[in-house]
């Protein structure tokens, strides 16, 4: 595969960015959906993300990606073989998982082993995208373009954690927690509204239209094709320096006090903007949380909700079909009027 | 610019393409199939080096013969899944041609532009996980009528946008160039890179024109990087720059450069019916990044803009929002074809399609039974092969998206105007906001004056419908036969994509402007029959709704001669309105 464009070179869309690090932070935070404008940089960011990661221990040939720290959460065969003997462990990068739009559920989910049926007769099953994105990411560019009944598979598996295979008469379930990643470009179709608010965080991607940073997109476009090692290398100390902040971030995670105040400010600003559920508090809870660990603050505070609101909450809100303003309008007046 | 020197161009798009297919990403040739394009086609052809040849895709191939799949023989010959390369595959290190592109499905669009980003096709599916190189280059043929336009993704991908419509086989002259030239330039290419201030001037201009994409720079300095290499310069120039910025940027241009604000460009004017052509062209103005670089191709552009400014504005910001394809082609007689919905167990009829995979599943855990029981009734069993019985079947079953575009048809004269164009407008907003609920298309024609104008072609963004429908303007004479032949042929066009038009007539029902646009009730009232009766014979649904104070005999038998239903709506408000509209449309 190809050099992936550095995470720390891509200039500006801060949101998104920020979005993408607070999910490797804290996985729980719920999926990560990038809407926008075209050749803004979607899918270079989620795929530069892979080669940011700080690898992850597994246990050797575990078909699901099983965490040998972590024997709670074992599938089947580790549990099994975990009877036997000591597991052995060895590290891989966190999968950042591509589901190819055609994909067909039988990919996506796992089904029968076709080669080891016809050939051997064996009723073996063989792991799908799923199992393979586990305790990592799973990519769907443009994510509007998918097929539902595969959008509904996918959103019920991301949020159990579990996925269920019940066909051709095997009956597997295993560990698949992974973080959806979706991108798309709504003047190609949107998203069905019940899916949107699945995912935790949305993102507005906007094309920088002041004229320094498109033309310092383009001259790293330039200067990465002109040669990628050397670019990457350019890179390399800031994606070290982001990577460390990322391990940093994840161990602080659960020193990061939410205080009384914060829940009430939270639950004050979903209340405002009328969003349905409770998964609004959640994520924007959540969210804010990792967005403290990030940035090494000891409890969440005013400006971490401020910030992480918009992107927690903007996918939420009831849509008023003629109403004109933005969503993200709507949550920056709210913003505003509860924090001052 | 006259036709030669647009032939020059093409030939020199099609070369520096040939120089740098992958990089360039490909050519998007607007031209009506003829001896222009053959020409031009063959000159590509004919430059290419013998290794790259030309593939077509076709319009509506399946997904699995576009990105591989499962070799349905060789499986059932080997007992073995055996993989198939697909046609990205098979273009790999070549040139993809894609006929009549601005009807190509969104899904095969999706496809091409994802293989095209990432080099490489990546295939889930039968069973089969495969990852293969595809580095291609397009060239989309758009045989696009006015509205129609290849779909944006791919547009945005492909760097040099060429228009031969306006070219007659006469102006053409043949390629004089070997394909030993071009092999020659990509050696040559590999240590020409612009400098930086190349890039800063693409960029700058880019910006003045109001192109939002940053892949349009991009290109357009490959495509100099390109051309350089083919005119054997040492690095790229001047020269090199300005012909990106023409064949590049100039088609994407959306605003003209402006004298005052030259960095931060307006956003993309509206086009206005009223609008009018400036008096005199405003000189381009240099960003003060560097000045002598981006009059040259602030020039460069504006030699290429064709001399009536604001129509090409106007097209290409037409172009621009284009809508989006949705799920074309899917026709409703056809019950193979739509989304799959799963597959089931069943019999092989005609018309049933078979999926093979699934039934490859079922077949397989009873092969080493079946092999024993075959074995023991005395067949000879030669080389392996899978014993599938008809249990084994399995049929895979589509769901039809029945989808509906709503052309909304609005009388805006002034006998409309005068009593119920506001109320009109109100019900058209709130049918559309039922439309964007179940996720409908809608439409906007208007008709006034002399003529009918497609405001806002079919759509899902509400936002743009409610634009359109509020820069409405009423009053002037009703040519009502010119409203329904636009109501026509739009619905024409509709249902050949595969979806059903649904035409709602809101008029008053009195013409008084003829098909050619000149005055006289008579006259006018004939050609609006006329145009009724067409709409009958092409069996489309229309729901006329009848503005005016007191239900008009004109309106009923109007409706009449068009099949359509009648509802008149003397005294209602909008939301009665759309109520009413609702319920006949069913």
């Amino acid at each position: 595969m190809a050099t992936p464009f550095p995470f720390s070179a891509i200039v500006g869309q801060d949101e998104m960015k920020l979005a993408l690090l607070i999910a490797a932070v804290d996985p729980k935070v719920g999926g990560v959906l990038a809407f926008g404008d075209r050749g803004a940089g979607k899918s270079t960011a989620v795929r530069a993300l892979a080669a940011l990661l700080p690898k992850m221990k597994v246990v050797i040939g575990c078909r699901y990606n099983c965490d040998p720290d972590r024997p709670a959460e074992f599938c089947e065969e580790c549990r099994a073989r975990a009877d036997k003997g000591a597991l052995k462990s060895a590290k891989m990068p966190v999968p950042v998982v591509d589901l190819p739009l055609g994909a067909t559920e039988d990919r996506g989910v796992g089904a029968l082993d076709l080669e080891r049926a016809l050939a051997r007769g064996v009723k073996a099953f063989e792991p799908g995208l799923l199992a393979r994105a586990h305790r990592g990411f799973l990519y769907i560019d443009e994510a509007n373009l998918l097929e539902d009944h595969l959008v509904d598979l996918l959103l019920d598996v991301a949020a159990s954690g579990e996925n269920v295979v019940e066909r051709e008469g095997l009956s597997i379930r295993h560990p698949a927690r992974f973080v959806l990643v979706g991108t798309g470009n709504p003047e190609e179709g949107e998203l069905r509204p019940q899916l949107l608010d699945r995912f935790g965080l949305s993102v507005e991607v906007k094309t920088p239209d002041d004229l320094k940073s498109r033309i310092e997109v383009v001259r790293r476009r330039d200067a990465f094709e002109r040669d990628p090692a050397a670019f990457v290398a350019h890179w390399d100390k800031e994606e070290a320096k982001l990577r460390k902040k990322i391990v940093a971030a994840r161990d602080h995670l659960p020193d990061v006090a939410v205080s009384d105040a914060a829940l009430e400010r939270a639950a004050r600003l979903c209340m405002a903007l009328g969003t349905d559920g409770l998964r609004g508090e959640l994520t924007l809870m959540r969210a804010a949380r990792a967005l403290a660990a990030l940035e090494g603050a000891k409890d969440v505070g005013d400006d971490q909700l401020r910030r992480i609101a918009p992107p927690a909450l903007r996918h939420r809100l009831r849509r008023n079909p003629l109403d004109d303003a933005g969503s993200s309008v709507r949550v920056d007046r709210a913003i505003t009027e509860l924090f001052g | 610019m006259n036709a030669a020197t647009a032939w020059t161009d093409a030939v020199t798009a099609a070369l520096v393409f040939a120089v740098d297919p992958v990089g360039i990403g490909g050519i998007l040739l607007r031209a009506r199939a003829g001896p222009v394009r053959e020409r031009w086609l063959a000159g590509l052809r004919a430059v290419l080096p013998p290794s790259q040849a030309l593939r077509s895709l076709p319009l509506h191939i399946a997904d699995g013969r576009l990105l591989g799949g499962l070799d349905l023989n060789a499986t059932l010959l080997a007992g073995r899944p055996v993989a198939e390369r697909g046609l990205l595959t098979e273009a790999d290190g070549g040139v993809l041609l894609l006929a009549m592109a601005e009807r190509l499905p969104q899904a095969t669009q999706a496809h091409v532009t994802a293989a095209m980003d990432a080099g490489e096709t990546r295939v889930e599916r039968d069973g089969l996980s495969l990852r293969l190189p595809a580095r291609f280059g397009v060239v989309a043929l758009d045989e696009g009528l006015e509205d129609e336009a290849a779909p944006a993704g791919l547009r945005d991908r492909l760097a040099v946008h060429l228009d031969l419509t306006e070219i007659a086989i006469g102006d053409t002259e043949a390629f004089a160039v070997e394909p030993a030239e071009i092999v020659a330039a990509r050696v040559r290419l590999a240590g020409l890179r612009p400098n930086q201030e190349q890039i800063e001037a693409i960029c700058g201009a880019a910006a003045a024109l109001g192109i939002l994409s940053l892949r349009a720079p991009m290109l357009a300095l490959r495509v100099a990087a390109a051309n350089a290499a083919f005119a054997e310069h040492d690095e790229v120039e001047q020269d090199d720059i300005a012909l990106a910025a023409r064949l590049v940027l100039a088609p994407r241009a959306l605003i003209f450069p402006q004298a005052d604000q030259p960095e931060q460009p307006p956003p993309p004017p509206e086009p206005e019916a009223d609008q009018t052509p400036p008096d005199d062209q405003p000189e381009p103005q240099p960003s003060d990044l560097d000045k002598a670089m981006d009059e040259v191709i602030l020039a460069a552009v504006q030699a290429a803009l064709p001399p009536d400014v604001l129509a090409a504005l106007r097209a290409a910001a037409g172009r621009s929002r284009s809508r989006s394809h949705g799920k074309a082609g899917a026709l409703q007689k056809s019950n193979s074809r739509g989304r799959p919905a799963g597959v089931l167990r069943g019999e092989l009829r005609a018309g049933a399609r078979l999926n093979v995979i699934e039934t490859l599943r079922a077949a397989a855990p009873w092969q080493p039974l079946r092999r024993r029981q075959a074995e023991a009734a005395g067949q000879a069993l030669g080389r392996p092969r899978i014993l599938i019985s008809k249990d084994d079947f399995r049929i895979a079953r589509f769901k039809q998206r029945a989808e509906t575009a709503t052309i909304f048809v609005v009388d805006a004269s002034g006998s409309a105007a005068l009593h119920r164009l506001a109320e009109a407008k109100g019900a058209v907003e709130l049918l559309l906001a039922d439309c964007y609920i179940r996720r409908d298309q809608v439409a906007l024609i208007a008709f006034r004056g002399t003529s009918a104008e497609l405001l806002l072609p079919p759509t899902r963004s509400l936002a743009r419908a409610k634009r359109s429908l509020a820069g409405l303007p009423g009053g002037g004479g009703t040519p009502l036969a010119a409203g329904l032949d636009a109501a026509l042929a739009l619905a024409d066009q509709i249902s050949r994509k595969g979806q059903t038009p649904t035409v709602i007539l809101l008029t008053d029902g009195r013409a008084n402007i003829a098909r050619d646009g000149g005055p006289g009730r008579p006259r006018a009232e004939q050609d609006a029959m006329a145009a009724a009766r067409q709409l009958r014979a092409a069996g489309i649904t229309v729901v006329l709704v009848d503005t005016s104070p007191r239900p008009s005999p004109s309106g009923a038998a109007l409706a009449k001669e068009m099949g359509a239903r009648y509802l008149p709506l003397p005294h209602a408000d909008a939301t009665v309105l759309s109520e009413a509209v609702k319920a006949s449309l069913g």
